[in-house]
Protein backbone atom coordinates (compact mmCIF):
# COMPACT_ATOMS: atom_id res chain seq x y z
CA UNK A 1 0.00 0.00 0.00
CA UNK A 2 2.89 2.30 0.68
CA UNK A 3 4.80 1.86 -2.08
CA UNK A 4 1.88 2.19 -4.10
CA UNK A 5 1.28 5.06 -2.83
CA UNK A 6 4.47 6.45 -3.09
CA UNK A 7 4.24 5.14 -7.32
CA UNK A 8 1.43 7.55 -7.31
CA UNK A 9 2.75 10.58 -6.03
CA UNK A 10 6.10 10.22 -7.72
CA UNK A 11 9.92 10.26 -6.54
CA UNK A 12 10.22 10.67 -3.05
CA UNK A 13 11.90 14.51 -3.25
CA UNK A 14 13.02 15.78 0.07
CA UNK A 15 10.19 18.27 1.54
CA UNK A 16 10.43 21.85 -0.17
CA UNK A 17 8.70 23.16 2.90
CA UNK A 18 9.13 23.77 6.41
CA UNK A 19 7.37 21.32 9.00
CA UNK A 20 7.49 24.32 11.17
CA UNK A 21 4.24 25.36 9.64
CA UNK A 22 1.61 23.13 9.92
CA UNK A 23 -1.88 23.20 7.80
CA UNK A 24 -5.42 22.79 9.47
CA UNK A 25 -5.96 19.20 8.28
CA UNK A 26 -2.38 18.38 9.95
CA UNK A 27 -3.32 19.79 13.32
CA UNK A 28 -6.33 17.69 12.50
CA UNK A 29 -4.82 15.08 12.04
CA UNK A 30 -2.29 14.77 15.11
CA UNK A 31 -5.54 15.71 17.45
CA UNK A 32 -7.14 12.77 16.35
CA UNK A 33 -3.96 10.72 16.66
CA UNK A 34 -4.11 11.83 20.33
CA UNK A 35 -7.34 10.99 21.14
CA UNK A 36 -6.51 8.16 19.43
CA UNK A 37 -4.44 6.92 21.31
CA UNK A 38 -5.88 7.98 24.84
CA UNK A 39 -9.05 5.99 23.97
CA UNK A 40 -6.81 2.83 23.21
CA UNK A 41 -5.13 3.27 26.58
CA UNK A 42 -8.47 4.04 28.36
CA UNK A 43 -9.29 0.69 26.20
CA UNK A 44 -6.76 -1.51 28.13
CA UNK A 45 -6.44 -0.02 31.27
CA UNK A 46 -10.19 0.39 32.69
CA UNK A 47 -11.35 -1.51 35.02
CA UNK A 48 -15.15 -1.97 32.91
CA UNK A 49 -15.16 -4.78 30.77
CA UNK A 50 -17.81 -3.17 28.58
CA UNK A 51 -16.40 0.04 28.60
CA UNK A 52 -13.28 -0.73 27.36
CA UNK A 53 -14.73 -2.40 24.27
CA UNK A 54 -16.52 1.13 23.66
CA UNK A 55 -13.53 2.77 23.89
CA UNK A 56 -12.12 0.70 21.65
CA UNK A 57 -14.82 1.72 19.11
CA UNK A 58 -13.78 5.56 19.61
CA UNK A 59 -10.56 4.56 18.79
CA UNK A 60 -11.20 2.37 15.66
CA UNK A 61 -13.60 5.22 14.42
CA UNK A 62 -10.66 7.46 15.04
CA UNK A 63 -8.28 5.31 12.97
CA UNK A 64 -11.29 5.72 10.35
CA UNK A 65 -10.62 9.41 10.63
CA UNK A 66 -7.48 9.37 10.13
CA UNK A 67 -7.28 7.82 6.96
CA UNK A 68 -10.36 9.90 5.92
CA UNK A 69 -7.82 12.99 6.47
CA UNK A 70 -5.28 11.27 4.95
CA UNK A 71 -7.43 10.76 1.28
CA UNK A 72 -7.89 7.27 2.16
CA UNK A 73 -11.71 7.51 1.47
CA UNK A 74 -12.20 3.66 0.37
CA UNK A 75 -9.86 1.97 3.81
CA UNK A 76 -11.94 4.44 5.87
CA UNK A 77 -15.05 3.22 5.44
CA UNK A 78 -14.02 -0.34 5.05
CA UNK A 79 -12.46 -0.17 8.38
CA UNK A 80 -15.52 1.31 9.73
CA UNK A 81 -17.70 -1.56 7.97
CA UNK A 82 -15.25 -4.52 9.70
CA UNK A 83 -14.25 -3.48 12.78
CA UNK A 84 -16.66 -0.68 14.34
CA UNK A 85 -19.98 -3.09 12.65
CA UNK A 86 -18.58 -6.15 12.82
CA UNK A 87 -15.48 -6.72 15.26
CA UNK A 88 -16.51 -4.67 17.91
CA UNK A 89 -20.19 -6.06 17.75
CA UNK A 90 -18.84 -9.47 17.80
CA UNK A 91 -16.59 -8.24 20.82
CA UNK A 92 -19.86 -7.00 22.77
CA UNK A 93 -21.58 -9.78 22.07
CA UNK A 94 -19.19 -12.15 23.30
CA UNK A 95 -18.78 -10.23 26.86
CA UNK A 96 -22.59 -9.86 27.16
CA UNK A 97 -22.96 -14.14 26.41
CA UNK A 98 -20.21 -14.43 28.82
CA UNK A 99 -19.61 -11.80 31.37
CA UNK A 100 -20.58 -7.93 31.22
CA UNK A 101 -21.42 -6.99 35.05
CA UNK A 102 -22.09 -2.94 35.21
CA UNK A 103 -19.47 -1.38 37.36
CA UNK A 104 -15.64 -2.26 37.76
CA UNK A 105 -14.52 -6.23 38.07
CA UNK A 106 -11.82 -6.03 40.18
CA UNK A 107 -10.40 -9.29 39.13
CA UNK A 108 -10.16 -7.94 35.24
CA UNK A 109 -6.39 -8.27 35.37
CA UNK A 110 -3.84 -10.26 33.60
CA UNK A 111 -0.67 -11.49 34.78
CA UNK A 112 1.00 -11.25 31.25
CA UNK A 113 0.45 -7.20 31.02
CA UNK A 114 4.33 -6.18 31.38
CA UNK A 115 4.80 -8.96 28.50
CA UNK A 116 1.87 -7.17 26.68
CA UNK A 117 3.81 -4.18 27.14
CA UNK A 118 6.72 -5.14 25.80
CA UNK A 119 5.49 -6.51 22.78
CA UNK A 120 3.24 -3.12 22.35
CA UNK A 121 6.41 -0.98 22.32
CA UNK A 122 8.26 -3.63 20.70
CA UNK A 123 5.66 -3.11 18.01
CA UNK A 124 5.78 0.29 17.75
CA UNK A 125 9.40 1.31 17.82
CA UNK A 126 9.52 -1.38 15.02
CA UNK A 127 7.16 0.22 12.97
CA UNK A 128 7.59 4.22 13.47
CA UNK A 129 11.77 3.21 12.73
CA UNK A 130 10.37 1.91 9.65
CA UNK A 131 8.24 4.40 8.53
CA UNK A 132 10.37 7.11 9.53
CA UNK A 133 13.57 5.20 8.04
CA UNK A 134 11.58 4.70 4.57
CA UNK A 135 10.20 8.79 4.25
CA UNK A 136 12.78 10.35 5.66
CA UNK A 137 11.77 14.19 5.07
CA UNK A 138 10.00 13.68 1.90
CA UNK A 139 6.61 15.14 0.78
CA UNK A 140 3.47 13.09 -0.59
CA UNK A 141 0.64 15.19 -2.00
CA UNK A 142 -2.37 14.08 -1.38
CA UNK A 143 -4.54 15.81 -3.24
CA UNK A 144 -5.09 13.71 -6.31
CA UNK A 145 -7.41 10.95 -4.98
CA UNK A 146 -4.79 8.62 -4.48
CA UNK A 147 -7.04 6.65 -2.04
CA UNK A 148 -10.35 6.66 -4.21
CA UNK A 149 -11.84 2.88 -4.40
CA UNK A 150 -10.82 3.08 -8.07
CA UNK A 151 -7.26 3.29 -7.12
CA UNK A 152 -7.22 1.36 -3.83
CA UNK A 153 -8.55 -1.55 -6.21
CA UNK A 154 -6.10 -1.00 -9.33
CA UNK A 155 -3.31 -1.38 -6.81
CA UNK A 156 -4.38 -4.17 -4.68
CA UNK A 157 -5.12 -6.21 -7.90
CA UNK A 158 -2.16 -5.18 -10.17
CA UNK A 159 0.81 -5.04 -7.63
CA UNK A 160 -0.28 -6.86 -4.72
CA UNK A 161 -2.77 -10.14 -6.02
CA UNK A 162 -0.26 -12.57 -4.37
CA UNK A 163 -0.20 -11.13 -1.28
CA UNK A 164 -4.36 -10.73 -1.50
CA UNK A 165 -4.59 -14.11 -2.75
CA UNK A 166 -2.57 -15.05 -0.16
CA UNK A 167 -4.55 -13.93 3.42
CA UNK A 168 -8.35 -15.00 1.57
CA UNK A 169 -6.58 -18.43 1.80
CA UNK A 170 -5.14 -17.91 5.29
CA UNK A 171 -8.70 -16.76 6.04
CA UNK A 172 -10.57 -20.14 4.26
CA UNK A 173 -8.58 -22.40 6.37
CA UNK A 174 -9.20 -20.31 9.67
CA UNK A 175 -13.08 -20.54 8.35
CA UNK A 176 -12.52 -24.33 7.91
CA UNK A 177 -10.43 -24.94 11.13
CA UNK A 178 -13.10 -22.96 12.49
CA UNK A 179 -15.96 -25.06 11.24
CA UNK A 180 -14.01 -28.83 12.29
CA UNK A 181 -13.25 -27.17 15.98
CA UNK A 182 -16.97 -26.72 16.71
CA UNK A 183 -18.00 -29.80 15.44
CA UNK A 184 -19.03 -32.34 18.16
CA UNK A 185 -16.40 -35.28 18.29
CA UNK A 186 -18.27 -38.44 18.18
CA UNK A 187 -20.45 -39.29 15.48
CA UNK A 188 -22.87 -41.62 17.31
CA UNK A 189 -26.33 -40.01 17.68
CA UNK A 190 -26.60 -38.55 21.45
CA UNK A 191 -28.81 -40.65 23.95
CA UNK A 192 -32.52 -39.45 24.62
CA UNK A 193 -32.82 -37.10 27.70
CA UNK A 194 -34.07 -39.40 31.03
CA UNK A 195 -37.94 -38.63 30.44
CA UNK A 196 -38.03 -39.06 27.10
CA UNK A 197 -38.11 -43.07 27.15
CA UNK A 198 -39.86 -44.62 24.39
CA UNK A 199 -40.44 -48.49 25.01
CA UNK A 200 -38.85 -51.43 23.32
CA UNK A 201 -35.85 -49.42 22.82
CA UNK A 202 -32.95 -50.38 25.32
CA UNK A 203 -31.22 -47.08 25.72
CA UNK A 204 -27.84 -46.86 27.71
CA UNK A 205 -26.34 -49.56 30.08
CA UNK A 206 -28.62 -52.37 30.85
CA UNK A 207 -27.99 -53.02 34.43
CA UNK A 208 -28.08 -49.36 35.31
CA UNK A 209 -31.53 -47.43 34.72
CA UNK A 210 -31.93 -44.48 32.53
CA UNK A 211 -32.27 -41.74 35.16
CA UNK A 212 -29.31 -42.49 36.52
CA UNK A 213 -26.53 -42.21 33.71
CA UNK A 214 -24.79 -38.95 34.01
CA UNK A 215 -25.63 -35.92 31.66
CA UNK A 216 -23.62 -36.41 28.51
CA UNK A 217 -21.46 -33.67 27.21
CA UNK A 218 -22.48 -33.39 23.71
CA UNK B 1 -20.61 29.96 -1.90
CA UNK B 2 -18.73 26.65 -1.60
CA UNK B 3 -19.68 26.74 2.01
CA UNK B 4 -23.40 28.00 1.73
CA UNK B 5 -23.99 25.03 -0.64
CA UNK B 6 -22.88 22.50 1.75
CA UNK B 7 -24.77 24.13 4.61
CA UNK B 8 -28.09 24.53 2.07
CA UNK B 9 -27.54 20.57 1.68
CA UNK B 10 -26.67 19.23 5.53
CA UNK B 11 -29.95 21.06 6.27
CA UNK B 12 -31.90 19.67 3.20
CA UNK B 13 -30.55 16.55 4.79
CA UNK B 14 -31.80 17.49 8.45
CA UNK B 15 -35.16 18.57 7.00
CA UNK B 16 -35.56 15.31 5.11
CA UNK B 17 -34.69 13.37 8.50
CA UNK B 18 -37.34 15.41 10.43
CA UNK B 19 -39.81 15.16 8.20
CA UNK B 20 -39.96 11.84 6.39
CA UNK B 21 -40.06 9.22 9.22
CA UNK B 22 -42.86 10.82 10.24
CA UNK B 23 -44.96 10.36 7.01
CA UNK B 24 -44.08 6.58 7.20
CA UNK B 25 -44.88 7.02 11.24
CA UNK B 26 -48.40 8.35 10.12
CA UNK B 27 -48.29 5.98 7.10
CA UNK B 28 -48.59 3.38 8.96
CA UNK B 29 -50.62 4.18 11.85
CA UNK B 30 -53.55 4.20 8.92
CA UNK B 31 -52.22 1.35 6.72
CA UNK B 32 -51.94 -0.51 9.83
CA UNK B 33 -55.73 0.34 10.79
CA UNK B 34 -56.98 -0.07 7.39
CA UNK B 35 -55.86 -3.45 7.11
CA UNK B 36 -57.63 -4.57 10.42
CA UNK B 37 -60.52 -3.27 9.75
CA UNK B 38 -60.08 -0.28 11.92
CA UNK B 39 -60.02 3.45 11.32
CA UNK B 40 -56.72 4.38 13.09
CA UNK B 41 -56.10 7.81 14.48
CA UNK B 42 -58.95 9.85 13.56
CA UNK B 43 -58.99 13.61 16.08
CA UNK B 44 -55.79 15.05 16.28
CA UNK B 45 -55.54 17.77 14.19
CA UNK B 46 -58.51 17.13 12.71
CA UNK B 47 -58.42 15.59 8.75
CA UNK B 48 -58.35 11.93 9.52
CA UNK B 49 -55.68 12.49 12.85
CA UNK B 50 -52.61 13.80 10.74
CA UNK B 51 -50.96 15.78 14.08
CA UNK B 52 -51.44 12.26 15.86
CA UNK B 53 -47.49 11.78 15.59
CA UNK B 54 -46.88 15.21 16.85
CA UNK B 55 -49.02 14.88 19.69
CA UNK B 56 -47.36 11.85 20.66
CA UNK B 57 -43.75 13.54 20.61
CA UNK B 58 -45.42 16.54 22.68
CA UNK B 59 -46.49 13.09 25.03
CA UNK B 60 -42.64 11.47 25.36
CA UNK B 61 -41.14 14.68 25.94
CA UNK B 62 -43.75 15.61 28.75
CA UNK B 63 -42.89 11.95 30.41
CA UNK B 64 -40.74 11.67 33.33
CA UNK B 65 -37.42 10.49 32.34
CA UNK B 66 -36.27 7.35 34.58
CA UNK B 67 -32.78 5.83 34.24
CA UNK B 68 -32.77 2.61 37.00
CA UNK B 69 -30.82 2.50 39.92
CA UNK B 70 -28.37 0.00 38.94
CA UNK B 71 -27.87 0.92 35.36
CA UNK B 72 -24.61 2.48 33.72
CA UNK B 73 -26.08 6.17 33.62
CA UNK B 74 -23.48 7.62 31.33
CA UNK B 75 -23.80 4.62 28.07
CA UNK B 76 -27.53 4.35 29.32
CA UNK B 77 -27.98 8.21 28.45
CA UNK B 78 -25.46 7.81 25.07
CA UNK B 79 -27.24 4.59 23.83
CA UNK B 80 -30.53 6.59 21.85
CA UNK B 81 -28.28 9.13 20.28
CA UNK B 82 -25.71 6.56 18.88
CA UNK B 83 -28.57 4.60 17.48
CA UNK B 84 -30.23 7.40 16.07
CA UNK B 85 -27.11 9.77 14.14
CA UNK B 86 -26.25 7.17 12.00
CA UNK B 87 -29.82 7.08 10.11
CA UNK B 88 -29.11 11.14 9.81
CA UNK B 89 -25.47 10.89 8.03
CA UNK B 90 -26.36 8.22 6.08
CA UNK B 91 -29.18 10.52 4.45
CA UNK B 92 -26.65 12.38 3.48
CA UNK B 93 -25.41 10.55 1.19
CA UNK B 94 -28.44 9.49 -0.77
CA UNK B 95 -28.82 10.76 -4.52
CA UNK B 96 -32.09 11.97 -4.85
CA UNK B 97 -32.44 13.15 -8.44
CA UNK B 98 -29.83 13.64 -11.34
CA UNK B 99 -27.56 16.45 -11.70
CA UNK B 100 -26.00 16.50 -8.04
CA UNK B 101 -29.32 16.37 -6.16
CA UNK B 102 -27.77 14.65 -3.28
CA UNK B 103 -26.21 15.42 0.05
CA UNK B 104 -22.74 14.96 -0.69
CA UNK B 105 -21.84 12.62 -3.72
CA UNK B 106 -18.95 10.32 -1.99
CA UNK B 107 -16.68 8.28 -4.01
CA UNK B 108 -17.43 4.91 -2.02
CA UNK B 109 -20.65 5.92 -0.93
CA UNK B 110 -22.52 2.20 -0.87
CA UNK B 111 -20.07 0.99 1.71
CA UNK B 112 -19.84 4.20 3.45
CA UNK B 113 -23.81 3.78 4.02
CA UNK B 114 -23.35 0.34 4.81
CA UNK B 115 -20.92 0.68 7.08
CA UNK B 116 -22.20 3.90 9.46
CA UNK B 117 -25.63 1.52 9.10
CA UNK B 118 -23.44 -0.91 11.07
CA UNK B 119 -22.90 1.32 13.80
CA UNK B 120 -26.63 2.38 14.45
CA UNK B 121 -26.89 -1.45 15.99
CA UNK B 122 -23.95 -0.31 18.82
CA UNK B 123 -26.31 2.38 20.36
CA UNK B 124 -28.80 -0.84 20.58
CA UNK B 125 -26.09 -3.27 22.20
CA UNK B 126 -25.27 -0.46 24.65
CA UNK B 127 -28.98 0.39 25.35
CA UNK B 128 -29.53 -3.55 26.38
CA UNK B 129 -26.39 -3.61 28.34
CA UNK B 130 -26.85 -0.63 30.30
CA UNK B 131 -30.40 -0.93 31.02
CA UNK B 132 -28.86 -3.51 34.12
CA UNK B 133 -31.89 -5.71 33.05
CA UNK B 134 -32.32 -9.02 32.12
CA UNK B 135 -35.15 -8.94 29.55
CA UNK B 136 -32.52 -5.67 27.66
CA UNK B 137 -29.54 -7.50 27.81
CA UNK B 138 -31.57 -10.84 26.19
CA UNK B 139 -32.48 -8.20 23.58
CA UNK B 140 -28.83 -6.99 23.05
CA UNK B 141 -28.05 -10.27 22.58
CA UNK B 142 -30.69 -11.41 19.87
CA UNK B 143 -29.74 -7.77 17.89
CA UNK B 144 -26.09 -8.86 17.89
CA UNK B 145 -26.74 -11.84 16.58
CA UNK B 146 -29.88 -10.91 14.09
CA UNK B 147 -26.94 -8.11 12.88
CA UNK B 148 -24.09 -10.82 12.73
CA UNK B 149 -26.14 -12.87 10.78
CA UNK B 150 -27.79 -10.41 8.51
CA UNK B 151 -24.76 -8.01 7.78
CA UNK B 152 -23.18 -10.97 5.49
CA UNK B 153 -25.89 -11.28 2.79
CA UNK B 154 -26.81 -7.44 2.65
CA UNK B 155 -23.41 -7.20 1.89
CA UNK B 156 -23.35 -9.40 -0.71
CA UNK B 157 -26.66 -8.42 -2.38
CA UNK B 158 -25.02 -4.78 -2.33
CA UNK B 159 -21.47 -6.01 -3.66
CA UNK B 160 -23.38 -7.50 -6.82
CA UNK B 161 -25.19 -4.14 -8.18
CA UNK B 162 -21.65 -2.41 -7.27
CA UNK B 163 -20.32 -5.06 -9.46
CA UNK B 164 -22.77 -4.88 -12.17
CA UNK B 165 -22.67 -0.96 -12.56
CA UNK B 166 -18.96 -0.69 -12.25
CA UNK B 167 -18.62 1.33 -9.61
CA UNK B 168 -19.33 1.70 -5.78
CA UNK B 169 -20.59 5.51 -6.19
CA UNK B 170 -24.36 5.54 -5.43
CA UNK B 171 -24.42 7.69 -7.94
CA UNK B 172 -22.36 6.83 -9.92
CA UNK B 173 -23.97 2.98 -9.70
CA UNK B 174 -27.55 4.94 -10.39
CA UNK B 175 -26.29 6.57 -13.71
CA UNK B 176 -25.48 3.31 -14.68
CA UNK B 177 -29.16 1.80 -14.12
CA UNK B 178 -30.75 0.12 -16.97
CA UNK B 179 -34.49 -1.46 -16.96
CA UNK B 180 -33.34 -4.65 -17.65
CA UNK B 181 -31.24 -4.90 -14.20
CA UNK B 182 -34.46 -5.22 -12.48
CA UNK B 183 -34.79 -8.44 -13.44
CA UNK B 184 -31.30 -9.81 -13.28
CA UNK B 185 -30.57 -7.93 -9.61
CA UNK B 186 -34.40 -9.32 -8.53
CA UNK B 187 -32.39 -12.13 -5.96
CA UNK B 188 -29.88 -9.15 -4.91
CA UNK B 189 -32.92 -7.13 -4.28
CA UNK B 190 -35.02 -9.80 -2.28
CA UNK B 191 -31.84 -10.17 -0.25
CA UNK B 192 -30.83 -6.81 0.47
CA UNK B 193 -34.46 -5.44 1.43
CA UNK B 194 -34.70 -8.90 4.14
CA UNK B 195 -31.83 -8.02 5.27
CA UNK B 196 -32.08 -4.45 5.72
CA UNK B 197 -35.20 -5.46 7.68
CA UNK B 198 -33.97 -7.79 9.30
CA UNK B 199 -31.00 -5.08 10.49
CA UNK B 200 -34.33 -2.56 11.75
CA UNK B 201 -35.69 -5.53 13.49
CA UNK B 202 -38.59 -4.87 12.15
CA UNK B 203 -41.30 -7.69 12.01
CA UNK B 204 -41.28 -10.55 10.88
CA UNK B 205 -37.48 -9.85 11.99
CA UNK B 206 -38.39 -8.28 15.51
CA UNK B 207 -37.37 -11.18 18.07
CA UNK B 208 -34.62 -8.54 19.66
CA UNK B 209 -37.45 -6.41 20.60
CA UNK B 210 -40.48 -9.09 20.97
CA UNK B 211 -43.03 -6.81 23.44
CA UNK B 212 -44.96 -10.12 23.79
CA UNK B 213 -41.93 -12.21 24.69
CA UNK B 214 -39.01 -9.78 26.35
CA UNK B 215 -40.74 -6.50 26.83
CA UNK B 216 -39.07 -4.69 24.00
CA UNK B 217 -35.74 -5.88 24.33
CA UNK B 218 -33.09 -3.34 25.06
CA UNK B 219 -35.80 -0.66 25.09
CA UNK B 220 -37.33 -1.48 28.47
CA UNK B 221 -35.96 0.69 30.75
CA UNK B 222 -36.49 3.46 28.08
CA UNK B 223 -38.96 6.35 28.52
CA UNK B 224 -39.85 9.76 27.71
CA UNK B 225 -37.60 11.29 25.12
CA UNK B 226 -34.88 8.77 24.76
CA UNK B 227 -37.61 6.13 23.93
CA UNK B 228 -39.05 8.90 21.43
CA UNK B 229 -35.55 8.37 19.99
CA UNK B 230 -35.25 4.60 19.37
CA UNK B 231 -38.78 4.43 17.50
CA UNK B 232 -37.70 7.59 15.44
CA UNK B 233 -34.72 5.77 14.67
CA UNK B 234 -36.66 2.51 13.26
CA UNK B 235 -38.71 5.23 11.17
CA UNK B 236 -35.88 6.73 10.23
CA UNK B 237 -34.49 3.46 9.14
CA UNK B 238 -37.12 2.59 7.34
CA UNK B 239 -36.90 5.50 5.02
CA UNK B 240 -33.27 4.13 4.57
CA UNK B 241 -33.54 0.78 3.85
CA UNK B 242 -36.28 1.89 1.77
CA UNK B 243 -34.37 4.42 -0.35
CA UNK B 244 -31.34 2.58 -0.81
CA UNK B 245 -33.11 -0.36 -1.93
CA UNK B 246 -34.88 2.24 -4.52
CA UNK B 247 -31.52 3.55 -5.77
CA UNK B 248 -29.74 0.19 -6.07
CA UNK B 249 -31.67 -2.06 -7.27
CA UNK B 250 -34.86 0.35 -9.14
CA UNK B 251 -33.01 2.82 -10.69
CA UNK B 252 -33.79 5.63 -8.39
CA UNK B 253 -34.98 8.73 -10.52
CA UNK B 254 -34.75 6.82 -13.63
CA UNK B 255 -38.44 6.88 -14.70
CA UNK B 256 -40.87 8.22 -17.81
CA UNK B 257 -41.29 11.52 -16.51
CA UNK B 258 -37.75 14.27 -17.65
CA UNK B 259 -34.75 14.12 -15.51
CA UNK B 260 -35.85 17.34 -13.93
CA UNK B 261 -38.91 15.11 -12.05
CA UNK B 262 -36.23 12.34 -11.10
CA UNK B 263 -36.67 12.83 -7.30
CA UNK B 264 -40.19 12.55 -7.87
CA UNK B 265 -39.37 8.72 -8.99
CA UNK B 266 -37.01 8.33 -6.16
CA UNK B 267 -39.79 9.30 -3.52
CA UNK B 268 -42.10 7.30 -5.37
CA UNK B 269 -40.50 4.51 -5.19
CA UNK B 270 -39.43 4.76 -1.89
CA UNK B 271 -42.35 5.40 -0.53
CA UNK B 272 -43.65 1.99 -2.30
CA UNK B 273 -40.96 0.43 -0.27
CA UNK B 274 -41.92 1.80 2.86
CA UNK B 275 -45.43 0.44 2.30
CA UNK B 276 -44.19 -2.54 2.02
CA UNK B 277 -42.26 -2.69 5.26
CA UNK B 278 -45.18 -1.64 6.84
CA UNK B 279 -47.66 -4.39 5.09
CA UNK B 280 -44.99 -7.61 5.78
CA UNK B 281 -45.56 -6.02 9.78
CA UNK B 282 -49.63 -6.37 9.49
CA UNK B 283 -49.36 -9.63 7.54
CA UNK B 284 -46.50 -11.96 8.80
CA UNK B 285 -45.95 -13.50 12.08
CA UNK B 286 -42.62 -13.22 13.90
CA UNK B 287 -39.93 -15.55 13.11
CA UNK B 288 -38.57 -17.99 16.04
CA UNK B 289 -34.58 -16.99 17.15
CA UNK B 290 -33.64 -20.49 15.29
CA UNK B 291 -35.89 -19.72 12.41
CA UNK B 292 -34.45 -16.37 11.97
CA UNK B 293 -30.58 -17.98 12.03
CA UNK B 294 -31.55 -20.56 9.54
CA UNK B 295 -33.09 -17.96 7.01
CA UNK B 296 -29.92 -15.98 7.50
CA UNK B 297 -27.34 -18.64 6.61
CA UNK B 298 -29.33 -21.32 4.81
CA UNK B 299 -31.24 -19.00 2.59
CA UNK B 300 -30.24 -15.49 1.97
CA UNK B 301 -26.17 -16.17 1.93
CA UNK B 302 -26.46 -18.80 -0.43
CA UNK B 303 -29.02 -16.72 -2.79
CA UNK B 304 -26.65 -13.64 -2.17
CA UNK B 305 -24.05 -15.77 -3.39
CA UNK B 306 -25.61 -17.21 -6.35
CA UNK B 307 -26.57 -13.61 -7.00
CA UNK B 308 -22.87 -12.87 -7.47
CA UNK B 309 -22.12 -15.12 -10.09
CA UNK B 310 -25.00 -14.80 -12.05
CA UNK B 311 -23.89 -10.97 -11.74
CA UNK B 312 -20.50 -11.99 -13.03
CA UNK B 313 -21.27 -14.33 -15.58
CA UNK B 314 -23.41 -12.02 -17.10
CA UNK B 315 -21.05 -8.78 -17.16
CA UNK B 316 -18.32 -11.10 -18.48
CA UNK B 317 -20.78 -12.28 -21.55
CA UNK B 318 -21.81 -8.63 -21.92
CA UNK B 319 -18.70 -6.88 -22.04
Amino acid sequence: MITSLLASAGPLTPAARSFLSPTGVEIVFLLVGIAVLGSAVIAVTTKQLVHAALWLVVALGGLAVEFLLLTAEFVAWVQVLIYLGSVVVLVLFGLMLTKAPIGRSPDADSGNRWVALAVALAAAGTLVTLVVDAFRTSWIDLGGGGGSAAMTGQSLFRHWVLPFEALSVLLLAALVGAIVLSRTKDERPPKPRPGKLRTGKPVGLSSVPASTTPPQES
Amino acid sequence: MNLLDTLLRCVGALVAFLTLPLVIGQTEHKVMAHMQGRLGPMYAGGFHGWAQLVADGVKFVQKEEIVPADADRRIFRLAPAVSLLPYLIVLLAIPIGPNGFVGQALDAGLFFVLAVMGVGVIGKLMAGWASANKFSLLGGLRTAAQLMSYELPMVLAAASVAMAAGTVSLTGIVAAFHWWWIPWQAVGAFVFFTAGLAELQRPPFDMPIADSEIIFGAYTEYSGLRFAFFLLSEYAGILVVSALTAVLFLGGWHGPLPDSLGWLWTLLKTFALAFVVIWLRVTYPRLREDQLMRFAWTGLVPLALAQLALTGIVKVAIS
